[in-house]
């Protein structure tokens, strides 16, 4: 038997959603005095958190003075950038693409680029200049970074002209096309609790039958049988 | 054990092994398993006498830090080298079908990373805490262990695990279809203390998470999951950190996907607003059928698999008493209770919960039965503390699709042939 009916379902949900309550007036609670404080620790200097602070916001806040454009940016690109993602951000092998795949979402073979997926423009600025180049991390400067990320609209038609200045005064003015198309987790989803709350457990089908067997059966690496898989799916974990 | 073969053994015992292998053959073969002996005369590995019976063996200090035996040395990580582009920025298994219990090895967890394992030297190790907060501050290593600590047992399930699967039956192994998880007890300081040390000002909502790995990776975690039971863990399973783990702190973020345990940790900042990081907008993001995608999607559901008998773990003994044995976990709480069928899902029975019930904890079953040596469809379907019952992969595709990636928590199936032999399918 089911242990913990609907009734507990609820009261669960019930708990969370106080808990969350209570987890903001905590966290204001957290900054009053009577909070305990270990004395642990030192403050951080001015210069420590600005070599350390280096994250942007979809609102423009944590972006460096800067300017770059695309036209520039196509130089950079060729030379730091094209090596795994290609001349034209296309993707070389498995390496991620980075343009094109409008209209791809709804598809068998959806291609999340930069252009076609991604919601906010400030998420490239915060990932290429933290990250990238791929081994040569937090090297990019300011103006390269946005030359790039110009480069890169340019490659997905978000921006035409390969001479418009993307620096941190107009950065903000980029809506990326995909925005809109993000909703909030509204799991558990999937219908499968029968009325009662208890599953089925006797004759709960008349016939079963196996539809698909594994498709890579040597996965193993002893047996390399999978290594040239041209059949592989293209890297979804990445 | 039959009455029937009580009689043999204890007419073994009571007489001589002549009589003891006439009342063998008597019984025409009806022994079970551990009497190979009586069927091919005594057994050399009792009649012979062995080198480790007679030679001295190693003495202490052969292994200043223990190894599993030599002849465990199949049991390991493994990695599928046609899912990532290069071996930095990849995921390699936990090989769940060699273990038993509820706790992961240290040397067997699985591994992801971005950009590679950063070797971290620990007194250069810093954790700065920036922004929304009173005071911003800096701590090293000895300054976390000073704070009071705590230890919890917890799971951590990469959101992509399974996510090969999508599209139906792909890789052969459990390792490969669920293995991007582990479990481990952590010993930390919650996340909360420190952020209390800094003091949050009265608009902090969300904490940022930066690691100091090549990736920085970084995540933005909601205000009321960081004062509730994340911790900044340093040691695992009693030891530091493994540096592929994190070495030597990372952040534990218990029930919600193991992208935002944030490894190599090296900054919090507090902030009003989450930062719309790549790892949660371009990746750890749900692609539903209708080309909306879902976002924030922190918590593992319940899931369960059977992890012996599965294609790398056949039934070698034949037919007879046959464990079955699995995993299940839920982010949202404990397993209350574990279902397995033999035939597919046509009939279900309630398996055997083992070991401690924690929350956010992986959680050990068995199903003992005597296999008949006809095939089987097996599948596990567990149901957690909130009375949430994990779903059937088809279940899961009517509602978002096959474009998913993350978050696949579906009832798998593995085929046992009449030979013991276990295959990875899907059934009607």
């Amino acid at each position: 038997m089911l242990k913990f009916p609907k009734a507990v379902s609820r009261r669960f949900a019930q708990v969370t959603a106080a808990a969350m309550v209570a987890g903001v007036a905590m966290s204001g609670m957290a900054s009053a005095e009577e909070t305990k404080k270990f004395g642990l620790g030192r403050e951080a200097t001015e210069e420590e958190v600005a070599a350390w602070d280096i994250d942007v916001r979809p609102d423009g806040k944590g972006l460096p003075v800067g300017k770059g454009n695309a036209a520039k940016g196509e130089a950079i690109f060729a030379a730091k950038c094209a090596i795994c993602h290609g001349d034209f951000a296309e993707g070389v092998d498995r390496w991620p693409v980075l343009a094109g795949g409008r209209d791809t979402l709804k598809s068998q073979n959806p291609v999340k680029t930069v252009g076609s997926y991604w919601p906010y423009l400030s998420t490239a600025f915060d990932y290429i200049h933290r990250a990238m180049p791929f081994g040569n991390a937090q090297t990019l400067k300011p103006d390269e970074t946005y030359s790039i990320i110009a480069y890169i609209l340019l490659m997905n038609d978000v921006i035409t002209d390969d001479q418009f200045e993307l620096s941190d005064k107009t950065f903000t003015s980029i809506q990326m096309p995909n925005e809109k198309n993000f909703i909030d987790d509204d799991r558990p989803d999937a219908k499968n609790v029968k009325k009662d709350g208890e599953p089925c457990m006797k004759d709960c089908k008349s016939d079963v039958k196996i539809t698909m067997h594994a498709r890579v059966l040597d996965v193993t690496p002893e047996t390399g049988g999978s290594k040239n898989n041209e059949d592989a799916p293209k890297g979804s974990i990445d | 054990m039959s009455r029937k073969d009580k009689q043999i053994i204890e007419s073994g015992l009571a007489s001589s092994r002549r009589d003891f292998l006439r009342s063998s053959i008597a019984a025409g073969g009806a022994l079970v398993a551990g009497t190979a002996a009586a069927r091919a005369g005594s057994d050399p590995a009792i009649t012979e006498l062995q080198d480790w019976s007679r030679y001295l063996g190693a003495g202490v200090d052969a292994a200043p830090y223990g190894k599993p035996s030599e002849y465990e040395k199949d049991v390991v990580r493994r990695s599928v080298e046609w899912l990532t582009a290069s071996t930095e920025s990849s995921v390699n298994f936990t090989p769940l079908h060699k273990l038993d219990g509820i706790i992961t090895p240290n040397g067997l967890c699985f591994e992801r990373h971005h950009g590679g394992v950063a070797e971290v030297e620990p007194d250069k190790y810093r954790l700065m805490i920036n922004g929304l907060v009173e005071k911003q501050m800096v701590f090293t290593l000895e300054d976390l262990m000073r704070f009071p600590r705590k230890n919890q047992v917890n799971f951590l399930e990469c959101a992509a695990n399974s996510g090969m699967e999508w599209r139906g039956a792909q890789l052969n192994g459990c390792q490969f279809t669920h293995g991007m998880v582990h479990n481990v007890m952590y010993t930390g300081v919650p996340l909360r203390t420190l952020l209390e040390e800094a003091g949050l000002k009265s608009n902090a909502k969300w904490v940022m998470a930066e690691g100091g790995d090549s990736a920085g990776m970084n995540r933005s975690i909601p205000m009321f999951k960081a004062l509730d039971d994340c911790l900044i863990a340093f040691k695992m399973n009693g030891e530091a950190l493994r540096p592929e783990q994190g070495y030597p702190v990372r952040l534990v973020v218990p029930g919600w996907e193991g992208n935002m345990w944030v490894k190599w940790i090296r900054r919090l900042e507090v902030g009003d607003e989450p930062w719309q990081a790549r790892e949660e907008t371009s990746k750890y993001t749900d692609l539903l059928a209708n080309g909306k995608a879902r976002r924030f999607t922190w918590v593992m559901d319940c899931k369960s698999v059977i992890t012996s008998p599965s294609p790398q773990a056949p039934i070698k003994h034949g037919k007879g008493p046959t464990v079955i044995t699995g995993l299940a976990w839920s982010g949202r709480g404990t397993i209350d209770r574990v279902d397995i069928t033999m035939d597919g899902g046509r009939n279900w029975h309630t398996a055997r919960l083992d070991g401690p019930s924690l929350d956010k904890s992986l959680h050990r079953f068995y199903y003992e039965f005597d296999w008949n040596g006809e095939p089987l469809l097996l599948q596990s379907r567990a149901i957690d503390s909130t009375g949430y019952i994990q779903p059937t992969k088809n279940e899961l595709r009517a509602v978002r699709g096959e474009n998913s990636i993350y978050h696949n928590n579906g009832i798998q199936t593995w085929s046992v042939k009449k030979t013991g032999e276990v295959e990875n399918v899907e059934v009607s």
